[in-house]
């Protein structure tokens, strides 16, 4: 159904939605078209005058075997960290929505680690796994695993995946419980009397009903894992060692800011642009498809 | 198929209600129970502890000889129709029925055998492939329905099935549950506040309040002769009137002035005691000027084949079914009932004298 309100001037809503549109405007699409701009120019090294290289910026970074090792590292950062918020926050929302069904303090208390800012996180995190100074790490150097995520690449990726998964399981948790508690009570209660067991009724009806739900969250925590693990890595790792922490946004900081190669950088920001334009896209697309049965 | 039994059953939840307090009753194998009663009396509560889904606070519920008390509900045997369908949205109405026989590992040909046997009982062939969504509530009904049918349980249970139907769809629903259970032998528990249901639906009858049995027997039995003024007023529509009135002797009640006849055999008190005398409006004629219980009219209600005439004899409320046409035309005229008519009651105890 649509919905129409009429205004009386004609220019009322224009001027209603002027301020929005001035902020999109200054905030977005400036420092957007800057972007596509400074990524088809190339810098001298003093940055005194650039000139108009095409293509050329795109051609070395698809030439750059560090690009594609960054690209790489980027998807296991991303995919660890999706799928273990996912997970963690779904078997904590089955657990919640089984015991009490409606109550709030409960996700109240989850929902904390959501408001803590990511360089928060990084340092409740580096005091936890800290080589010297963690006691998880204590932990485990005393199972025998020398833990020192300074020098070995995996050990660094390991504590940021953790570090960011935590920091996204509330959010995940709370979108999980209310999924759950849309699905009628009875639907299970049918299911249980049919035959089906615990784990079958999970897999064969809980599951699936809140398959449109773990979608809208899979893209949320992917875009998550992109683009607002920065603050997270920055106090953590910096990208290191090594690059071994090194994500696509990073690189962005790291060869732009740090590196002073302007142009890359801003090439590979215009790719980001389009990694998620895709993702909304799909998003979208299948949030209006179905969403509800 | 398995006859139901149960023992001194009870229901505390959390927080303390007693939803259920001490029912015992037997459902006889391949019978129709209905449990009857008022919202919150305990009817669900009690269906779906035999079905596994509430657990059981006190006493034991048997199917067949079995105590089920601590089974899951999965190993009961078992088939429920809830009264939202409850059916799983995202499965096609063939997985909907087949769920259940495969949860029990049925052969793939049985279960198509057995699905395709249901729908066509049920007239739901040109659906199978839809998913619930884009069904009516009707063939919604259906399907549950069906996915009960397809597994051959020992029970069937029924939570208000048809209530989410509009009324001429409940009426044929009715008929062909009926039919169905008929044709399939199943012992069935069926719960509804709707006395129609109740009456039409049941071999048994339990009427239900506040957590306890008020009774339990055939309906027409019931009807005849309610054991609480509860059952009495429960039973029937319109309602049963019930009127103050003083025993005269073993064969007479005073009401309002007048004085009616009780039939032999009909429970009674001694001269001078208060009792409540039940009388169902269709029990209650027009009587010659003279000869009945004076009566002032409100108003007229008509029904087609039949007529309401609602007033009052003294200060209580009464109501009169007549034949249409019939009606008394001034704002007051004289009833009757015959002996056999009237029900006493004693006003502290509620209880049939
Ligand atoms: N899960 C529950 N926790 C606490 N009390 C409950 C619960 N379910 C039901 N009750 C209470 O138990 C009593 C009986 O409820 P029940 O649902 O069995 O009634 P009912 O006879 O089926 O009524 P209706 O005709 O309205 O469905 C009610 O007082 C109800 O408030
Ligand atoms: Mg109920």
């Amino acid at each position: 159904m649509e919905k129409r309100a009429t205004f009386s001037n004609r220019y009322l809503p224009y001027a209603l939605l002027a301020p929005q549109i001035l902020v999109t405007l200054i905030f977005f699409y400036w420092p957007a078209a800057q972007a596509i701009r400074q990524s088809f120019m190339l810098e001298d090294a003093f940055g005194l005058s650039s000139d108009f290289v095409w293509f050329e910026n795109y051609v070395a970074l698809f030439k750059d075997p560090s690009y594609y090792q960054t690209l790489w590292t980027t998807f296991v950062f991303s995919g660890s960290v999706a799928f273990l918020s996912l997970s963690v926050a779904l078997l904590l929302a089955v657990m919640a929505d089984a015991e009490i069904r409606g109550a709030t303090a409960y996700r109240t208390f989850l929902i904390w680690p959501y408001a803590v800012a990511p360089a928060v996180a990084g340092v409740l995190w580096i005091f936890m796994l800290d080589p010297s100074l963690g006691m998880v790490a204590r932990g485990l150097k005393s199972l025998g695993l020398d833990w020192n995520p300074r020098l070995n690449g995996t050990h660094a990726l390991t504590q940021v995946v953790l570090a960011s998964a935590w920091k996204q399981i509330s959010y995940n948790f709370l979108f999980f419980l209310a999924g759950l508690q849309a699905i009628p009570r009875s639907v299970i209660e049918a299911a249980a009397i049919d035959g089906a067991r615990a784990w079958r009724r999970f897999w064969t009806i809980t599951l699936p009903l809140l398959s449109p739900t773990t979608f809208f969250l899979l893209v949320v925590n992917i875009v998550y894992a992109f683009f607002d693990t920065f603050g997270t890595i920055d106090t953590m790792t910096q990208g290191g060692p090594a690059k071994a922490t090194e994500t696509l946004v990073y690189k962005v900081y790291s060869d732009g800011r740090l590196g002073g190669d302007l142009g890359g950088s801003a090439a590979q920001s215009v790719i980001l642009m389009i990694i998620v334009i895709g993702l909304t896209a799909v998003q979208f697309r299948f949030v209006e498809r179905r969403v509800t049965y | 198929m398995a006859s139901v039994t149960l023992s001194a059953v009870s229901k505390i939840y959390h927080g303390g209600v007693e939803a259920v307090r001490g029912v015992s009753f037997e459902v006889p194998d391949g019978s129709f129970c209905v449990l009857v009663g008022p919202s919150g009396c305990g009817k669900s509560t009690l269906l779906r502890m035999i079905a596994g889904l509430e657990t059981i606070t006190g006493g034991t519920v048997r199917i067949g000889e079995r105590v089920v008390n601590d089974i899951e509900p999965a190993d009961r045997d078992i088939a429920m129709v809830f009264q939202n369908y409850a059916l799983y949205p995202h499965m096609s109405v063939y997985d909907n029925m087949a769920y259940g026989l495969r949860n029990r590992g049925t052969p793939k040909a049985e279960i198509e055998a057995r699905v395709a046997e249901a729908a066509r009982i049920l007239a739901i062939e040109p659906f199978l492939d839809r998913r619930p969504r884009q069904l009516s509530g009707g063939q919604r009904q259906r399907v549950a329905m069906g996915r009960a049918i397809v597994r051959k349980p020992q029970v069937f249970l029924f939570d208000e099935p048809l209530s989410n139907l509009d009324a001429k769809l409940r009426v044929q629903m009715r008929v062909e549950i009926k039919r169905l259970q008929r044709s399939l032998g199943v012992t069935s528990v069926y719960v509804t506040h709707d006395q129609v249901e109740a009456m039409t639906l049941s071999d048994v009858l339990v009427v239900m309040n506040a957590g306890q049995v008020e009774q339990i027997g055939r309906p027409i039995d019931l009807y005849r002769k309610p054991a609480t003024r509860f059952v009495a007023g429960f039973l029937g529509s319109p309602a049963m009137n019930f009127l103050p009135g003083t025993v005269v002797d073993a064969r007479t009640v005073s009401i309002g002035g007048g004085t009616l006849r009780v039939a032999p055999g009909t429970g009674t008190a001694g001269p001078g005691t208060t009792v409540e005398v039940g009388i169902r409006p269709e029990d209650l004629r027009i009587a010659a000027p003279g000869e009945g219980l004076r009566v002032a009219v409100e108003f007229i209600e008509e029904l087609g084949a039949t007529q309401l005439v609602h007033g009052r004899l003294g200060d209580a409320p009464l109501t009169i079914q007549v034949a249409t046409g019939e009606a008394p035309s001034g704002d007051a005229f004289e009833i009757a009932a015959s002996p056999e008519a009237l029900h006493l009651f004693d006003p502290a105890t509620t209880a049939r004298l």
